[in-house]
């Protein structure tokens, strides 16, 4: 996000005094419906809704989409762990509002912020109908949670909305291990090398057009020596084209 | 009810930086010492070993090596009239925790203060009068001055094996380093860094408007190098996997790297992990401390008796050690009474962005936490400030330390933050573009302070930190400047387009910014004003020293740790060669 995004983002969060309510307030534990095959924390109510929705997010161009890439994968996984748990949030209250310069207050871990945002959304005509919306009446009503049009429950819609894309450029871009980024889409979208990474012997050339393909931790572990490798690699001509074939770390072509 | 221990000579608060200097000046000097480390032991083996490490979740967005704020955090309000609230997670700065503390963490960008920032109200007003430095700015002169300082930079800098050019040898200034910098006694102990390309482009520039680019001082080993203990470090590979992370090739300057190894053979010391300490113990006075209050990872307590006690933790925490402790006379802003908590400062911040077309490769994944160039040009006083209507300023700099695509991802202004364009932008800006960074001084104001909140509290049950602070109008002031002089440089970069990014209107703990809180236990040579003497000894407690950041009257426009590095064994050094001989005062108030 540029700087100004974050400025926007932090004035829209720190808002939620009176807005629309849409659905209840949850009871303190929240039921537990089926989840989805495959999944451990959604629903197939959250899918419907959820994988149009990352798609507009993060759209299929020349790279996957991202459920294409396993974000709601991804995003299920961290909900059903202690991220999703809040461990290591102080949540403790006194819950009060603050101001947007002193951040999140809600005191809700993530997984209750997903939860009660996609019970509300579902209970939402708008929010039940949006799988079968035009993508550009779909991103209207993105744009609209965005901009903190609603309350989900206890959660200011803008809320949701930041943690979910938050959420789904870590999917994206995230270690592969985590059920994300498939295929290393994420990473080779803009080039990153991924796990595996020296270049002591490439700094220096500069504008040098470095096109190995990207290494998870997994590759990486499965390789021989270590994360960085024993012994600095041959130095590459920075003239040179391109390999046209990806090489592994000893130098041989895969 | 506590279980009490035998008595040490001195027992240390926290393992970072200023604990493992601590644990081997004094058990070199041959005193019997216990360091407490709330954290668990950590090392390079196996703790910051690849391919685990290079898990940009885990670590850099997971917060993975800093502290459980779950457990201790602090609250923030911007000004006194409004209520705290708690930081529930991670955002402007980021503590570290467990052995090592943010000495593992950090980028090892290791800069010294200027010989004025050390005098930095008598320096200002001196040249520009008394009116520079306005009313509410509650800024002083350190007590020490850079030459007195000077020989325990060098230590320490030897010691972390930091590599760079010398601009000042000896009082003769050299082509390739800081041109302004206070004059040094030796040249650094290795030479610089490779530079990157977006390094190389910002240099260039810099240089072609008469500026003086120097490579930024790098705590990640340029060459194998033995430091003065024995401790072996290897070369740095470049990784970009460095700020936030531990590196697991003992290739950056960490304490259990540099220094550790080198005490925890000596029967002297002990090291005790899990063990959080939650009180200074005073006596019925409360003139002396006798020790401290620990509880260890099963929850019971213990009273750790000792001679001397060393507050090595965080800055922040050392001042609310004091103030959960009863130590000196907590800071009133109302009154301008009180000294603990006093003048808080932070580091103020902006930058400007350069956007190229895509024949211009910058491969920034290939990175080093203090892999840059910078210009020390308006830092300082370094440039006339006649007529500005500020004091302080900036370095400004390119610093390559990766490109990890979670949180680095640049897009030009205007491109919208999700969709196609996002997504398309972010592809074709990844390998293109480059930031630079003015980071600058941050002054202390009356109405800038830490005290104790009145509602929230940790897990043990005492009250949290509570941080008051905004930027000032001076900071503000010098910012705009600074930020107006950075995009100068990036105008002459020949680029496709350049954006600026001004300091926010109004501080916000949710963005991170840096690492660098200073100030609460303030030095200085009255007591009035300060919390500790000129050799980090407490006015009010003569056996109990206190390191850390927290001793900065105000911040000047560098990173924190070469400076607490001195000052750690400088002060290690004041109670050696003299606490020792003669138990008491070091300095008449």
């Amino acid at each position: 996000m540029t700087r100004t995004g974050r400025r926007d983002w932090l004035r829209r969060v720190g808002a939620g005094g009176a807005l629309p309510l849409v659905g209840q307030v949850a009871p303190a534990t929240v039921a537990h419906a089926r989840t989805a095959d495959g999944h451990v924390f959604f629903t197939a109510a959250d899918i419907a809704f959820l994988t149009p929705a990352v798609d507009r997010l993060l759209p299929e161009d020349g790279f996957p989409s991202a459920s294409q890439a396993g974000v709601l994968t991804y995003i299920d996984r961290q909900l059903a762990g202690p991220y999703g748990a809040g461990e290591r949030l102080y949540l403790k209250g006194p819950l009060r509002q603050g101001t947007p310069e002193q951040g999140y207050q809600l005191g809700l871990p993530p997984a209750a912020v997903y939860r009660e945002s996609l019970d509300a959304l579902a209970s939402h005509a708008a929010g039940r109908g949006f799988a079968s919306r035009a993508p550009e009446e779909q991103d209207a009503f993105l744009r609209q949670l965005e901009a903190g049009r609603w309350m989900l429950k206890r959660v200011p819609s803008a809320v949701f909305f930041e943690t979910l894309l938050a959420n789904c450029i870590e999917g994206y871009f995230a270690d592969p291990q985590y059920g994300g980024n498939r295929d290393m889409a994420g990473w080779r979208m803009v080039g990153f090398p991924g796990a595996f990474a020296n270049f002591s012997q490439w700094v220096g050339h500069h504008g040098a057009r470095f096109s190995r393909a990207p290494m998870s931790i997994a590759m990486t572990s499965a390789s021989a020596g270590q994360g960085h490798g024993a012994h600095p690699r041959a130095a590459p001509d920075a003239r040179a084209p391109a390999p046209a074939r990806p090489v592994r770390p000893d130098g041989e072509p895969r | 009810m506590a279980r009490k221990l035998d008595r040490v000579d001195a027992v240390l608060v926290g393992m970072g930086w200023t604990g493992a200097i601590f644990a081997k000046e004094l058990t070199d000097a041959g005193l019997k010492v216990v360091g407490l480390e709330r954290g668990e032991m950590h090392d390079t083996v196996p703790d910051w070993q690849a391919p685990g490490m290079h898990d940009e979740l885990k670590y850099a967005v997971r917060w993975g090596l800093m502290q459980d704020l779950s457990r201790e955090t602090l609250t923030f309000r911007n000004r006194r009239d409004q209520v705290a609230l708690p930081m529930r997670q991670f955002g402007s700065f980021l503590p570290g925790t467990n052995v090592g503390g943010a000495g593992v963490h950090w980028n090892g960008q290791t800069y010294r203060f200027l010989p004025a920032d050390f005098e930095l109200r008598s320096h200002f007003t001196r040249k520009y009068g008394r009116d520079v430095i306005a009313p509410d700015h509650t800024i002083q002169d350190w007590g020490i001055t850079y030459d007195e300082l000077e020989p325990f930079y060098d230590r320490f800098e030897k010691v972390c094996g930091i590599g760079g050019r010398a601009g000042n040898l000896r009082g003769s200034v050299r082509p390739g380093g800081n041109p302004f910098e206070g004059t040094r006694s030796s040249e650094y102990p290795n030479p610089p860094m490779t530079q990157s390309h977006a390094g190389a482009l910002f240099g260039q520039a810099a240089a072609s408007l008469g500026l003086h680019p120097f490579p930024v001082p790098s705590a990640n080993m340029t060459r194998p190098y033995t430091n003065p203990y024995g401790a072996r470090l290897q070369p740095c590979m470049y990784c970009g996997y460095c700020e936030r992370f531990g590196c697991e090739h003992f290739a950056k300057a960490s304490p259990q790297v540099c220094v550790l190894p080198a005490v925890m053979t000596n029967p002297g010391f002990v090291l005790r992990t899990r063990a959080q300490v939650t009180r200074v113990l005073l006596d019925a006075r409360r003139e002396r401390a006798t020790g401290v209050r620990y509880v260890d990872a099963q929850g019971r307590e213990f009273e750790q008796p000792a001679d001397i006690v060393v507050l090595c933790a965080y800055g922040l925490w050392n001042v609310h050690l004091l103030l959960v402790s009863g130590i000196g006379k907590p800071y009133d802003p109302v009154t301008g009474q009180g000294v603990v908590g006093r003048n808080y400062a932070y580091q103020t911040m902006s930058s400007v962005s350069v956007f190229y077309d895509k024949d211009v490769r910058l491969n920034p994944f290939m990175g080093a936490g203090a892999l840059g160039t910078v210009i020390d040009d308006y830092n300082g006083d370094n440039f006339d400030h006649g007529g500005l209507g500020f004091f302080g300023g900036a370095y400004i700099a390119v610093n390559t330390t990766g490109a990890r695509p979670i949180l680095h991802h640049p897009v030009p202004p205007g491109t919208p933050r999700w969709g196609a364009a996002w997504k398309k932008a972010v592809a074709d800006n990844y390998n293109h573009a480059l930031s630079i960074g003015c980071h600058g001084s941050s002054a202390a104001h009356r109405q800038n302070y830490l005290s104790l909140d009145p509602t929230y509290r940790d897990a043990y049950g005492r009250p949290l930190l509570r941080l008051t602070f905004d930027y000032t109008d001076n900071d503000r002031r010098m910012s705009a400047h600074v930020t107006d002089q950075a995009e100068r440089i990036a105008r002459a970069m020949g680029a496709r387009l350049v954006h600026r990014s001004d300091l926010a209107e109004t501080y916000s703990i949710t963005p991170y910014q840096t690492t660098h809180n200073t100030g609460g236990a303030v030095m200085g040579d009255n007591p009035r004003t300060s919390v500790v003497n000129k050799y980090l000894q407490s006015w009010d407690v003569p056996n109990l020293f206190v390191q850390g950041a927290c001793v900065f009257p105000q911040n000047a426009g560098y990173n924190p740790t070469d400076t607490v590095g001195a000052l750690a064994y400088w002060s290690a050094r004041a109670l050696v060669d003299r606490y020792r001989k003669a138990p008491g005062p070091l300095v008449q108030a």
